[in-house]
């Protein structure tokens, strides 16, 4: 009756070097969860100590590298560049899954799986520069209406609610249809969805802010003389993010599926380029003859964005103190 | 305590909060008056206890002395500088000389930093007072002064409990050198044991530093033991105002001696015999004080007379010291038999 997890190692697939990676990434936090530390720490080792220890983030930052990996160095994935129009053949359109092509084709007789592999990028790069964006603009501006408030919170918190009436993927698809072709398409995605979804944080961190801010400390630091850009930096930052973090983890995922449904619907990532949302276009019209090329994507799709919001979801678990 | 240097002088302080109604338009109803005209001096080296009920506006009057709320009108003097008038960097320069110590250890210290850059922030902020490199040493000197260890450095305040946590913050207070500390309640959050240990450590840093304290606390034995001078409080005033014998063993104006009255002794001889004054009905809303005495709602010598004159702050006829009643008399609340 001996431990039986060793054996788990030996049955997984072996076919790629990635997936030697993922039996070695969960292995090193199980040494170190039962050294337990005598020192209690801060908030964000806290969480830390409790993330490594949910399967569910495991799982979703496994998936997540696997990601990073595919759309920083798709070759490694596929030999086919799914770019290069000699890799498509006309007369093998919506093949099977063989050998050579194990997710078939589409309907232009290019290969799905080197497509779905090249896929990945730009999703991610939406993804991460929509939350990026959307982050810091909202940030700020939440940062200076809950530490200005009075007029300046007013102003602009009606600002925002201007944005918040907007329906977000009709707002996007006004944008994208306005200036397609005029801006590159990736760009013209992240603005469209980063103009729409900078509310969302604003609200976030303009809440933490004037919860933090009429906590004692700061009082104690104004006391001191310290100025506001030192209040708001060194006071209230730190003690705000933690929400915006949750929200903005979360919301990547929302970003990408978002990008794949403004590509569906012809505004966001424009042929040559390769998107999820876009192949899932292609491949729409001959569904009923040849349904892989559209699920493929659509399987990736669903992988990526749960990922992201389940990474999200532990991340709110192990910040939020009241839970623990 | 007289022929020492006065350090701090408060004329006619009044801060009023304004109740406002209307949602686009804000007009006045109103105001709340938590500090209706105080004034009062501190010397060097002494401590001001003052002490009131809940909502009589002490906290308030913290607040005002460290200028984080303008007051409505009146001045704060420091070392001859009006601090309610000062702006940028003048008010920056000031409040090296007055610095506080707050209530709740548990809020009063940033929770994302460590016990190095909390206590090494007043150095950050007045880059003058110490030069980069000596700053570190300057902050384990000060947790050394305080009592905790300096290896601490790099601790978070939650690592610490209440008592040490509250020694964190009178470092902060201590690192620029201050010559009045305001103490706004600085032992009520802490247990009895832990509150005796923080008190010493006040006192023995007033010897050592000749420091100034205000020390703003609702518990009369705590006041007692470490003030020079007490202050009793009621609804945004002073009524009594004397040195800390005078108050406690000849108090003269019937509000003092009715919280006096209060105090538990802890002999249950003089238990039995003390006399009990139960005051009637709660404190007026400060949005609306009494005519004349604001206490006369209360007491039970009120005359007419309370309702149509408000009694001045000012020593009167066989007493030793300033009150603020037209009927004012010692009267030996505790010290029964």
């Amino acid at each position: 009756m001996s431990n039986p997890t060793p054996s788990v190692g030996p049955g997984l697939p072996e076919t790629q070097s990635l997936a030697t990676d993922t039996v070695t990434a969960p292995a090193p936090p199980q040494p170190g969860k039962k050294a337990k530390d005598a020192k209690p720490a801060s908030l964000w080792s806290d969480a830390w100590y409790d993330l490594r220890r949910r399967p569910m983030f495991i799982m979703s930052v496994i998936i997540i590298l696997i990601l990073l990996v595919m759309s920083a160095f798709p070759w490694l994935f596929t030999s086919i560049d799914p770019f290069d129009a000699r890799s498509c053949d006309l007369s093998t359109a919506r093949q099977a899954p063989s050998a050579g092509h194990i997710f078939g084709k589409d309907n232009l007789g290019c290969d799905v799986y080197a497509k779905v592999i090249y896929g990945a990028r730009n999703s991610i790069i939406i993804g991460v520069f929509t939350t990026l964006v959307t982050t810091f603009i909202g940030s700020l501006l939440g940062m200076i209406a809950g530490f200005r408030s009075g007029v300046v919170d007013a102003v602009s918190s009606r600002f925002t609610e201007i944005f918040f009436a907007i329906p977000p993927i009709l707002g996007a698809l006004l944008i994208g249809a306005t200036f397609r072709g005029r801006i590159n398409s990736i760009i013209l995605v992240i603005a469209a969805l980063g103009v729409l979804g900078w509310p969302m944080t604003f609200r976030i961190m303009r809440a933490a802010v004037i919860t933090a801010k009429n906590q004692d400390f700061v009082l104690a630091a104004r006391a001191l003389g310290a100025g506001a850009g030192r209040i708001m930096l060194r006071h209230l930052l730190p003690n705000s993010l933690a929400p915006v973090i949750v929200v903005a983890t979360i919301n990547l995922g929302g970003y990408i599926a978002a990008e794949a449904a403004l590509s569906f619907l012809s505004v966001g990532v424009q042929s040559p380029d390769i998107s999820w949302g876009l192949m899932i276009a292609d491949a729409r019209t001959r569904f009923l003859e040849a349904p892989l090329p559209l699920f493929f994507p659509a399987a990736f799709l669903s992988v990526t964005v749960l990922a992201f919001i389940m990474m999200g979801d532990a991340v709110r678990d192990a910040l939020d103190p009241k839970l623990r | 305590m007289t022929d020492k240097e006065r350090i701090l002088e408060v004329r006619d302080l009044v801060k009023h909060f304004p109740l406002t109604q209307g949602i686009v338009v804000k007009r006045q109803i109103g105001a709340i008056k938590a500090v209706d005209g105080v004034s009062f001096d501190l010397h060097k080296g002494e401590t001001l206890g003052i002490v009131g009920e809940s909502g009589c506006g002490k906290s308030t009057l913290a607040k005002v002395l460290m200028a984080l709320e303008r007051p409505t009108s009146g001045s704060v003097r420091i070392s001859g500088r009006d601090i309610a008038k000062a702006k940028g960097a003048e008010l920056k320069h000031m409040r090296r000389n007055i610095q506080m110590v707050m209530q709740d250890p548990y809020t009063s210290l940033n929770p994302r930093m460590t016990v190095g850059d909390i206590v090494g922030e007043p150095y950050e902020i007045h880059t003058e007072v110490a030069p980069r490199g000596d700053r570190r040493r300057r902050v384990q000197e000060l947790l050394e002064v305080v009592g905790l260890n300096p290896d601490h450095i790099n601790r978070y305040p939650h690592q610490f409990s209440g008592g040490q946590r509250q020694r964190i913050g009178i470092a902060r207070g201590l690192a620029l050198q201050p010559e009045i500390i305001v103490c706004d309640e600085p032992v009520s959050a802490l247990d009895v044991s832990i509150q005796a240990q923080v008190i010493n450590l006040l006192e023995r840093l007033q010897d050592e530093f000749n420091l100034a304290y205000i020390f703003i606390a609702h518990d009369l034995s705590v006041v007692r033991h470490i003030s020079d001078r007490v202050g009793v409080m009621y609804l945004g005033k002073f009524v009594e105002l004397g040195k800390d014998v005078e108050i406690y063993d000849r108090p003269a104006h019937p509000y003092t001696q009715a919280l006096l009255s209060a105090v538990p002794v802890p002999d249950p001889e003089g238990r039995e015999q003390r006399e009990r004054i139960i005051l009637q009905g709660d404190p007026p809303s400060p949005a609306n004080p009494p005519s004349g005495c604001r206490f006369r709602t209360r007491c039970w010598k009120a005359q007419e007379i309370c309702a149509q004159e408000e009694p001045l702050l000012q020593i009167r006829t066989g007493t030793g010291h300033e009150s603020a009643c037209h009927f004012a008399e010692t009267h030996d609340v505790v010290h029964v038999g």
